[in-house]
């Protein structure tokens, strides 16, 4: 009888000891090949990043991080059933995909798993659909179009305007929040021109720009087609300064069109030339593992396991129901957290609110010319 | 109006690019009855060619040089051997529908073997404005409407001026008398599809710096140059050019003034019409085959 009550005893302990000793594990489905690889394969190295980071510290609350990555091949249909597949296994949070479209057909099965899901989309209609637990790791098109439309007026004095932007979900939205918050202003939009994504002649498009003889030129595209629009903008000779968001400006855009993307202006919520330290130092720590210099998504995969990190602390204990309850209208101030990199506060909706930069090429280089305050 | 000559200028030389492909388009049925639905992609390969003998150190001037000989050796030589020779025995459908898997391979190769995404092409004209009537013209515009100029009257002074162009065009217009007057008709067969590849590596020179080289970028082009040889007159080198040039500035003139979304459309209602009401082309002649 006693030796039975020993071996209870015993085992109790061990499974005890286990559970304590057991690795919180995050499940990512991100895009590590196909078209959006380049934002996949950054937002996957800074997952790793951060994992290895924490786990040399201890890990969060004693455990360690595991994490399992997932190839959606960039394909909005592979990703759902990674999707799936990923919270059949149930993890403590999802992280990714990247794309706004592979976002908006995963986030109803996290929602209904009841697992929180930090994603990388920017698209502004992802968080209007009343989900509770899909969270951004960057600005939405909500947030950082009023911001660009201020700059085209207020900065750039420019009271015609000519906005070029690409047919898809992300194009349409940002178009439709920048024209509304143009007209607002009392910037007249003077050619609103559509293409196709993947387009490669760029001529007849930048002819009626050219036409319309706009103050400043506003343009939404997809990275290759932003190459394309600032090499025939150059080709044709437009003078009227440019300005775009992330992906007019990214370092792949640079590279792509050359001395054409001079003088491009662009507002971008996360980039590794940001003046902060801490953004500098994960810069030369990711650099010096990976041997490249990270793009924003990078930073978003950073970030989304701060986040993770920061929220389970705030909660004190490690509980996947209770944790996007706890994310929402939660602020990480970088002084507490030095992984969050900048203050940050989530909305009710998952949306974020944090400064942001206004960049220009110069010399085929981003520069921040100045720093754009949070809101609130 | 100063639109409307931008327009014509960008639309003829992209128009010219299209002439050099559909003109390599024309020669092969011509001589073959090959219809090489790859050749979109033999447009996008030579780039890809001139980008990995860059990296390998080959400065740009000898990666065209190494381009343009590979492609043929390619896209000529090892075309016509490994694909044509063996597939003619079948028919023309049996080779068309091989071409057609061909260009699936050559892309995925090159996605496989390079990237998925694009990547920066450098282009021979320099980039700046020249003054025409008024107008400032880019000369990389100028140079790319030069060059492809340069190619196609090159190309007729060879067909039509010279001993080896009788050749080809009398192999083309009847193999058997020809053969029976002792001219090599195969080897002017092969003469034809090296002729095309150096076309396609020309034409994928001029028109990467702009389209960027990238996997998919041959569709379009291939598209635009099976139109243009049609329009123009499948049996006609001047039809093929005439072809080209005006799908290149009703491509622009529908951007421009139909919209975006329908531009490819424009070009495409263009052909139905052609087929329904002149069906040998514009320029080309009913039931004759000469190069």
């Amino acid at each position: 009888m006693r030796s039975t009550l020993l071996a209870g005893a015993l085992l109790a302990f061990a499974t005890a000891t286990s559970v304590h000793a057991q690795a919180i594990k995050l499940a990512d489905v991100a895009e590590l090949s196909g078209g959006g690889a380049t934002v996949g394969t950054n937002w996957k190295n800074g997952i790793d990043l951060a994992i290895e980071e924490i786990n040399a510290k201890g890990g969060v609350l004693g455990r360690k991080l595991e994490v399992t990555h997932a190839d959606s091949q960039s394909n909005p249909g592979v990703a759902r059933a990674q999707v799936q597949k990923a919270l059949d296994a149930e993890p403590y949070v999802l992280l990714g995909p990247g794309y706004s479209g592979s976002v908006k057909v995963t986030a109803p099965l996290a929602a209904e798993a009841g697992i929180a899901q930090i994603m990388g989309g920017e698209a502004a209609e992802l968080t209007q659909a009343g989900n509770k637990f899909l969270f951004r790791t960057s600005f939405g098109q909500q947030s950082s179009m009023p911001k660009v439309a201020k700059y085209i007026h207020d900065e750039m004095k420019a009271k015609t305007v000519a906005v070029v932007w690409v047919n898809n979900d992300f194009g349409r939205g940002g178009r439709d929040v920048v024209v509304k918050e143009l007209d607002r202003l009392g910037s007249k939009v003077v050619a609103d021109l559509s293409t196709e994504a993947g387009q490669a002649d760029f001529a007849a498009d930048v002819g009626k720009i050219k036409a319309a003889n706009p103050d400043a030129v506003f343009v939404y595209l997809n990275e290759e087609e932003s190459a394309r629009i600032l090499k025939e903008l150059k080709r044709q000779g437009v003078t009227a300064p440019l300005m775009g968001e992330t992906t007019l400006i990214g370092q792949k855009v640079i590279e792509l069109a050359g001395d054409a993307a001079n003088g491009a202006r662009g507002h971008v919520g996360l980039t590794t030339d940001a003046p902060v330290d801490l953004i500098k130092s994960f810069r030369d720590k990711f650099a010096k593992k990976y041997n490249y210099v990270p793009d924003h998504n990078g930073l978003k995969g950073y970030l989304a396991v701060y986040m993770v990190k920061a929220t389970t602390e705030k909660m004190g204990k490690v509980d996947s129901k209770a944790f996007a309850d706890t994310l929402h209208g939660l602020t990480i101030k970088a002084a507490d957290e030095p992984g969050i990199l900048m203050d940050v506060t989530f909305s009710d909706t998952g949306d974020i609110d944090r400064q942001s930069f206004l960049v220009e090429v110069v010399e085929g280089k981003q520069v921040v010319k100045q720093v754009l305050p949070k809101v609130k | 109006m100063s639109n409307l000559f931008d327009l014509l200028v960008a639309g003829l030389a992209t128009g010219a690019i299209y002439a050099l492909v559909a003109v390599g388009f024309t020669l092969l049925w011509q001589t073959s009855q090959t219809i090489n639905f790859a050749q979109g992609e033999f447009v996008m390969l030579p780039a890809f060619l001139m980008l990995a003998a860059m990296h390998a150190g080959a400065p740009f001037w000898l990666a065209i040089i190494l381009g343009i000989l590979l492609s043929m050796l390619l896209l000529g030589l090892a075309f016509k051997m490994l694909l044509v020779d063996p597939m003619m025995r079948h028919g023309v459908l049996p080779l068309a529908i091989a071409t057609m898997a061909l260009a699936i391979g050559l892309k995925e190769a090159v996605k496989q073997f390079f990237s998925a995404e694009a990547s920066p092409f450098p282009s021979i004209v320099p980039t700046g404005d020249i003054s025409i009537l008024g107008h400032a013209v880019s000369l990389q515009s100028i140079g790319v409407l030069a060059v492809a100029i340069v190619a196609v009257f090159g190309l007729t002074a060879l067909l039509n001026r010279t001993s080896l162009g009788h050749q080809m065009q009398a192999a083309a217009q009847n193999p058997t008398v020809a053969r029976i007057i002792g001219v090599p008709v195969e080897r002017m067969i092969l003469l034809t599809f090296l002729i095309n590849a150096f076309l396609v590596a020309l034409a994928s020179l001029l028109i990467t710096p702009i389209y960027l080289a990238k996997f998919s970028s041959g569709e379009v082009l291939g598209q635009a140059a099976f139109i243009a040889a049609i329009v123009g007159g499948f049996n006609q080198v001047r039809g093929a050019i005439a072809g080209g040039l005006l799908i290149g500035v009703l491509d622009n003139l529908a951007a421009a003034y139909v919209s975006t979304q329908y531009r490819a459309a424009v070009p495409m209602i263009f052909l139905i019409a052609v087929i329904l009401f002149r069906p040998q082309g514009l320029l080309g002649r009913a039931e004759e085959r000469t190069v």
